[in-house]
């Protein structure tokens, strides 16, 4: 009720409309979790930073190896890879996303099953059995026409492709369903509405929109897929790991050289982070609000 | 010359719920319809019907001569594929209760989506058309906006531009002005009554009568998934014969 409220006692710092109060000085509220916090941060970086260079790493061993030749090649690879496997991973997606809406039950069930699996299974576990498939098809191909021995077709190279491209579409592919089912049904509608029929609204119309909410997502898997490509070194891959491996059994300086491959992750990663911001502030074009950078 | 639309006991239910309880009904070209009733009472679901975005269940609906959503072959009816279905959508053109103009798209890039994608047509011809079509709804100014720019009003007379450009025969209006603020309404409806002059062939789902009485040429009262009176506006608004058309009326006017 309002008369109650009106009838509580007043507050002890309430001064009556009498007094002059306009031209007090304003003083601040100290923020002294704020500086405690901060405090605390500095000190810890600190400590992180005097034992990396106290400790027992030869930078002067970092600085020589960050470009020599085996690793900028696994460098190269690293990133070759990381595109490859992200662009096979995109394309498996939106296909079995665009499956999964579809009302034909089979297709339907095919790429539900198709997440189902490769989503169920580890990704070490994909590459290894990849790797290995000559023990199950010894040999690829249409029987009289054209056969290949599955051994020598399937490189590292390929099983890593194949392992990281196939298994990120799983994901992928319930990232790019998401952005599909954000848009709104009025979209679908007002395509049809001109005559579109259901590729090509989806082409034009939906997916465009769609991107506002699948790069995010898509842009944090890219990121992880730089450093899942770490993996293929377990099949012989020649990526930054593995040439990092090699040179370290021969010279015993492990901690510098991961030092070294873990150097030029982060360069790739903030490279690509810089590159999605950019990515989304195009997808965000008409949706009224602009890239939050703070 | 044959009737645009033609709708013979037209049905549709959503599960249990009979939306529509058999239409029959013919729109002469030229005509001006206004449809009104109570909501739930199928109108816009039978809009809807005209233009594909929902199938009927029974009964049979033909526009511009052509049989909706089937194919007749001897003594059985076909059902038509997606693409004949787009097809069979280029006679209409659809104005939405919420615009659905393309988000992404400005308001010209909206305009000529159509024409260039699915007309295939050329689009420095298709720009010219819809900066003129643009500068016939008042927005001549806004071409580059993207919807988002836009207030209601003007969104709503960038859809009527969208569905313009195809060239239809037949214009729809789902609830234009419905999920306008007051004061952008008649924005809207001066579009709509310029549209009407040029004889432009208009079914107008629509809750204001003013509009309704002024610019139809005939107007109809639906209730429960039934057409219950339809006339001369200033008869089925003035003087309507159904009990529940005159309920209808003066809950509407207040």
């Amino acid at each position: 009720m309002s008369s109650v409220w009106r009838q509580r006692p007043t507050m002890s710092n309430f001064h009556g409309p009498t007094e002059d109060i306009s031209q007090f000085e304003h003083v601040r509220r100290r923020h002294v979790g704020r500086y405690l916090s901060a405090t605390v941060i500095v000190a810890i970086g600190a400590w992180i930073v005097t034992a990396f260079v106290r400790g027992q790493i030869d930078w002067s061993i970092v600085g020589q190896f960050l470009t020599v030749h085996s690793i900028v090649l696994g460098l190269a690879n690293t990133v070759l890879m990381t595109a490859l496997a992200m662009m096979l991973g995109v394309v498996l997606g939106v296909t079995a996303a665009i499956m999964r809406l579809s009302a034909n039950p089979v297709v339907n069930r095919a790429a539900g099953a198709y997440v189902w699996f490769f989503r169920g299974t580890p990704v070490l576990l994909q590459l290894l059995l990849w790797f290995n498939l000559a023990l199950v098809f010894p040999n690829l191909g249409i029987p009289g026409l054209f056969e290949v021995h599955t051994v020598d077709v399937m490189t590292p190279f390929l099983a890593a492709l194949l392992g990281l491209g196939i298994n990120q579409g799983a994901y992928t592919s319930e990232v790019v369903r998401a952005g599909l089912l954000s848009v709104d049904q009025g979209q679908y509608e007002a395509a049809k509405s001109i005559g579109m029929p259901r590729l090509q609204a989806l082409r034009r119309i939906i997916l465009p929109q769609a991107m506002r909410v699948i790069v995010p997502p898509i842009g944090n898997e890219l990121i992880g897929m730089v450093k899942l490509t770490s993996l293929a070194s377990v099949i012989q891959f020649p990526e930054m790991v593995h040439s990092a491996e090699n040179i370290y059994y021969a010279n015993n300086r492990v901690i510098e050289l991961l030092i070294v491959a873990g150097i030029w992750y982060v360069v790739i990663v903030t490279v690509l982070s810089a590159l999605q911001t950019r990515l989304e502030r195009h997808f965000a074009r008409g949706a009224g609000r602009s890239v939050q950078t703070r | 010359m044959n009737p645009i639309v033609k709708a013979v006991g037209v049905r549709k239910s959503y599960g249990t719920f009979e939306a529509l309880k058999g239409i029959d009904l013919e729109i002469e070209r030229g005509e001006v319809l206004c449809v009104i009733g109570p909501s739930g009472s199928g109108k816009s679901t039978f809009l809807r019907c005209i233009n594909q975005l929902e199938t009927v269940d029974g009964g049979a609906l033909w526009v511009n001569d052509e049989l909706v959503g089937y194919r007749r072959a001897g003594h059985k009816l076909y059902e038509l594929s997606e693409s004949e279905i787009a097809r069979q959508r280029l006679t209409t053109g659809m104005v939405f209760q919420r615009f659905n103009l393309f988000s992404h798209k400005t308001a010209l890039e909206n305009v000529t989506e159509g024409p260039v994608q699915v007309l295939k047509r050329n689009r420095k011809l298709a720009e010219a058309e819809a900066r003129d079509l643009l500068a016939r709804v008042g927005l001549a100014y806004k071409c580059d906006a993207y919807p988002v720019e836009l207030s209601g009003g003007q969104q709503q007379r960038v859809a009527i531009a969208r569905a313009l450009a195809m060239k239809p025969a037949l214009m729809l209006f789902d609830e234009p002005t419905s999920a306008l603020d007051p004061e952008l309404v008649g924005e809207v409806l001066a579009v709509m009554r310029d549209l009407a002059r040029t004889g432009m062939t208009m079914v107008v789902v629509t809750h204001e009568l003013g509009f309704a009485r002024e610019v139809a040429s005939r107007v109809l009262f639906m209730d429960q998934g039934q057409v219950i009176e339809g006339g001369l506006p200033e008869q089925v608004l003035g003087t309507p014969t159904q009990a529940r058309t005159r309920e209808f009326i003066s809950a509407v006017l207040g």
